[in-house]
């Protein structure tokens, strides 16, 4: 029989003034199962574990209930006194009597006896509580990191930095992201690519950092710091090793198609390289597009590659990595401009989108950074930027706000200023939402210095009348009508996950939030992981945000992803789900309860495993399984009768 | 030496399990050389007297089937344990209340209406004469045994030593019972003498599982046309399979399920389940709307609980009697007669 003591906490007088301590502690002692009880004024300090830590060794005692908070407050410090006295930390139970007792009631009395009636429970359940220990698996101490942008780069960069190894996959033939696109970035206007590429070069360069370009995640398997990822590479064309950049198959190529990486406001050939800083550095053949694959109809490009580098006959790979760690970073895209058809998008060549304005402005756009409208070249002498394109409509759009749009929108009027001194941009917008550091003084600035009329409303309608386009709107300061005429037109589209996230998410099963983006563990405290241990969460892909924001959130799960990989071994909470193989039938009921898949059937044995590393201890399996056969550690079904037995008798 | 002295009483039962005993055929004979019948009120002329003129722990082995619904039947059992060494509850009704355990749900009252009352169509009774426990005739006195308001397992009654589940135990079980006695083996008193694990364990459909079993609604058997090989929770079907004791046939395969039916739980629970039903129903809202259970409506919800018709008798068939539910609360509650 166990030797319990149970150690009364006044809290203050936060348990005093409603539970009459002295009586618990007299009417207690005679309890057969209690072999020791004190109370004492504040159990959590240092004298009140001392109490707890002498008394284990004076009166030998091998279980403790320490009546006092909720177990999530203080259930560490009392085990670890525990521990320290030399007793199992599961042989330490809390039993609430503040929480759920003291605070809830007025009644002395009633207080008094619900707060016994909680102690007796504990004392049941601990003496049936098993001594356990954490349980431990090897780490691979390597990371992989999903997705190339700025938030993946840093991440990377990171990780590779504390000298461990990071296997990188990007799914476009390069990396950058959509940072590579933009022409300068708020609120110091800086060069994106001036301060992009050089990362760029040194995830290249790092040898700690194995890059997979054309790539995705074809399956994960496994648990957090042992996962075993699957990865399918498209075929490799053009090998990079031998493209010596020289350009001859491009110029060649007889395919035209619209070029991404310039939003469709250029055309590429069927071989090309997305942006003359690529990493890798390679020209690549997209497939889809390319004629050569039947040889019968073209092969060009094969002929005049001196260096032989192109194999129309390469085939899809599917590389296999083993890594600890995993961090998601795979971005946004833009809400789609065809859900806003009353702004004529498609339909009018000079209502463009920001990302398209921001090819514009660059110096390696499609018009080598002079602002020249699409639809003749001419440049526009008054544009309109509408802010909140699809952002902030819960109704028939997004519901929430994209973040970013008020910033870049008030960075590209002032852009546009630079470039068209005598140009004059309209901004519409909702109300400007521009905090962060020096983002408002870059917003008033812009308008106090570059002339921009901002005007507070929502544009319902553009559409276009001879040679302009008709913007018309409600002024809601003054809540009169406002019809506008501009050259040209740029959406502030809002951000949304990248295309395939969902399916990407179901693949790896991670949560995704009503708005598709990835979730984190808890929105303060646990900001950049995911509930799936092992998972952490990079950049845009968890929410709409700039770049210093994405490189923090990056360099956060990168230092969240190193505190894992830094150890040999993983611990995790003992307190999981088994399964009595005496007892199972290997029905299978269990198995799709387990949000975690933790839980297989072994067909050999006919009876149901658990991953022990896997099992977050959540209980789902335990009320399926009608064997009893699945119970959960120091949560016995026959722990929780004989509690319930005691809350029913009393 | 004597031979062994065995008797067999039935309560509130079908007679399926006096037929259980039966159907040893040949077996029967060669038990019935080893031990000496002394009592057997189905099969043979006995009288309760013959057991009352008997001393204490007389009859070596009794086996006691049925549910105990009457004060006769309490009465009896209570005599018949005075009488034995060894008491064996035989069947789903004796282990667990069985099909009669289900009146449960009702009481004497209503039982009383519906069988003599208006509402019973093949009665006609306007005075709604009932059964009493005392009629005075001009002849004397008529009695009756009472009818209980509750029905009962054996071991509510008295105390049992050994169980025999089934509805009905399978022969073979019965004669590795009768066996394992005769040769002086004495397994731990209150243990079932019946394989330890779910029929789920040797079910020959077990390897058509799923690996997750996910369903999307309940089926009644006569809703679909059922596999004949693939597991029937798999197909929608509730199969108490997974909470009941196997060992209906030898070698394990399912007496029902052979047949292309579910298991309707008749073997009673494995060990460690306290109630049949409360298990069973988690079990199977565990599984059933579990895709995109997050996006869920409570109208769907609510839709997809409506597919499972009858909960209190598919999940309690055999076990209401000896369930945490036990009965229906009414007026006699406290009443445990
Ligand atoms: C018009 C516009 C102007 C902007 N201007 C500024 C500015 O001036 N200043 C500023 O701070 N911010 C600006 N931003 C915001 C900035 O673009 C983002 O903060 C930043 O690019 C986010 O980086 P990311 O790595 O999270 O996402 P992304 O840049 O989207 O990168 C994600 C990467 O992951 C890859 N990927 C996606 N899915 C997968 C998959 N399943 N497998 C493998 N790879 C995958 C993608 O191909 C991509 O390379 C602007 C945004 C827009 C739209
Ligand atoms: S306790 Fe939860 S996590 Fe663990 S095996 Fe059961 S269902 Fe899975
Ligand atoms: S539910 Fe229970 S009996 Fe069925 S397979 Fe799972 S652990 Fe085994």
């Amino acid at each position: 029989m166990k030797r319990i003591g149970v150690f009364v906490c006044h809290c203050g007088v936060n348990i005093k003034e409603t539970v009459d301590v002295e009586k618990v502690t007299v009417e207690l002692k005679k309890h057969p199962d209690i072999t020791h009880i004190e109370n004492y004024m504040f159990m959590c300090s240092d004298p009140g574990q001392n109490l707890l830590k002498n008394a284990i060794k004076e009166k030998k005692l091998d279980g403790v209930v320490v009546a006092a908070c909720s177990p999530t407050l203080h259930e560490s410090t009392f085990r670890n006194a525990v521990e320290e006295a030399g007793l199992n930390q599961y042989q330490c139970e809390i039993a609430n009597i503040r929480e759920q007792c003291s605070w809830v009631h007025k009644e002395m009395k009633d207080a008094t006896h619900k707060a016994k009636v909680i102690i007796q429970t504990a004392v049941a359940k601990l003496k049936l509580n098993e001594s356990l220990s954490a349980i431990s698996a090897p780490v691979t101490r390597r990371a992989l990191v999903v997705g190339g942008g700025i938030a993946g780069i840093q991440a990377a960069i990171d990780i590779a930095d504390a000298g461990y190894e990071v296997v990188m996959v990007e799914k476009k033939p390069s990396l950058g992201g959509h940072m590579i696109q933009l022409s300068e970035t708020f609120p110091t206007l800086d060069c994106s690519q001036c301060i992009l590429t050089p990362k760029m070069v040194q995830v290249s360069k790092d040898e700690n950092v194995k890059l997979h370009v054309n790539s995705e995640v074809e399956a994960v398997e496994g648990y957090i710091g042992n996962f075993k990822v699957k990865i399918k590479q498209k075929a490799q064309l053009v090998n990079p090793d031998l493209c010596n950049l020289c350009d001859d198959c491009s110029d060649i190529c007889p395919v035209l198609v619209p070029d991404e990486h310039e939003e469709g406001l250029a055309w590429r050939k069927s071989i090309f390289i997305p942006f003359p800083q690529a990493i890798p550095a390679t020209f690549t053949i997209d497939e889809d597009s390319c004629l050569g694959l039947d040889p019968i109809a073209c092969g060009k490009c094969k002929d005049v590659c001196e260096a032989e580098a192109i194999n129309y006959d390469a085939k899809t790979q599917i590389i296999e990595e083993e890594v600890g760690a995993i961090i998601i970073a795979t971005g946004y895209d833009l809400y789609p401009e065809e859900n806003l058809a009353e702004y004529g998008y498609g339909k009018y060549p000079d209502v463009i989108t920001s990302l398209q304005f921001e090819r514009i402005l660059s110096a390696t756009g499609p018009t080598n950074g002079e602002v020249r409208r699409p639809s003749d070249g001419k440049v526009p002498k008054e544009v309109a930027f509408i802010h909140c394109c699809g952002s902030r409509d819960p109704d028939r759009h997004l519901s929430y706000c994209s973040k970013i749009c008020c910033m870049y929108s008030s960075k590209h009027a002032k852009l546009y200023k630079h470039k068209v001194p005598d140009g004059q941009p309209y901004n519409f917008y909702i109300d400007i939402r521009s905090g962060g550091k020096q983002y408002d003084e870059f917003v008033q600035q812009a308008m106090e210095e570059e002339e921009l009329l901002m005007i507070r409303g929502k544009v319902a309608r553009i559409y276009k009348e001879n040679d302009k386009m008709i913007i018309h709107g409600v002024d809601t300061l003054s809540g009169k009508g406002v019809q506008l005429e501009a050259d040209m037109v740029v959406l502030a589209m809002g951000i949304i996950p990248s295309a395939g996230t969902d399916e990407f998410a179901q693949k790896l099963k991670l949560n995704t939030g009503e708005d598709g983006f990835m979730v984190e563990a808890h929105p303060k405290l646990r900001p950049v992981e995911s509930i799936q241990a092992g998972y952490f969460l990079a950049g845009t892909a968890q929410g709409p945000k700039d770049i210093p924001e994405t490189v923090s959130q990056a360099s956060g799960a990168a230092s969240k992803a190193l505190a894992l990989l830094s150890s040999d071994e993983i611990f995790h909470s003992p307190i999981i789900a088994t399964v009595d193989t005496d007892l199972c039938s290997g029905c299978g009921i269990c198995v799709a309860t387990c949000p975690y898949d933790a839980r297989e059937l072994n067909e050999a044995e006919g009876v149901v495993e658990v991953n022990d590393i896997l099992c977050e201890g959540c209980g789902a399996c335990i009320s399926a399984c009608p064997s009893n056969a699945c119970q959960q550690k120091n949560f016995t079904n026959r722990q929780l009768s004989e509690m319930i037995k005691i809350v029913a008798a009393n | 030496m004597a031979k062994p002295k065995v008797g067999f009483y039935w309560c509130a039962s079908c007679g399926g399990c006096e037929e259980a005993i039966v159907d040893l055929h040949e077996d029967l004979l060669v038990v019935a050389e080893k031990i000496d019948i002394v009592f057997w009120p189905c099969a043979m002329d006995f009288k309760y007297q013959d057991v009352r003129d008997m001393s204490e722990n007389e009859i070596d082995i009794t086996f006691i089937n049925g549910a105990i619904r009457t004060e006769e039947q309490e009465e009896m059992a209570n005599l018949l344990r005075e009488k034995s060494k060894i008491l064996i509850s035989f069947g789903a009704c004796s282990q667990i209340g069985g099909i009669p355990g289900l009146a449960n749900f009702h009481d004497r009252d209503s039982i009383f209406q519906s069988s003599y009352g208006s509402t019973c169509p093949s009665v006609d009774n306007p005075d709604f004469i009932v059964p009493q426990t005392k009629t005075d005739v001009p002849e004397g006195e008529l009695t009756l045994p009472a009818f209980h308001n509750t029905v009962k397992s054996t071991d509510q009654v008295v105390e049992v030593d050994y169980y025999l589940p089934g509805c009905s135990p399978a022969p073979y079980l019965t004669l590795n019972a009768i066996n394992t006695l005769l040769a002086g083996k004495r397994p731990e008193k209150g243990t079932v003498l019946a394989p330890v694990k779910a029929l789920c364990d040797t079910c020959d459909r077990k390897d058509s599982k799923p690996d997750k079993i996910m369903l999307k609604d309940i089926k009644r058997v006569s809703e679909v046309e059922l596999d004949p090989e693939e597991c029937l929770l798999a197909q929608g079907i509730i199969c108490m399979g997974p909470i009941t004791r196997s060992g209906c046939t030898q070698g394990g395969e399912g007496r029902c399920i052979k047949a292309n039916m579910p298991c309707r739980g008749c073997y009673g629970p494995i060990p460690e389940v306290q109630d049949v039903g409360a298990s069973m129903i988690s079990a199977i809202a565990s599984i059933i709307g579990i895709e995109g259970e997050e996006n869920m409506s409570d109208e769907h919800v609510e839709k997809i609980m409506d597919t499972v018709v009858d909960p209190a008798g598919t999940f309690y068939r055999f076990s209401l009697a000896t369930s945490y539910l036990r009965r229906k609360l009414n007026d006699y509650a406290k009443d445990n007669n």
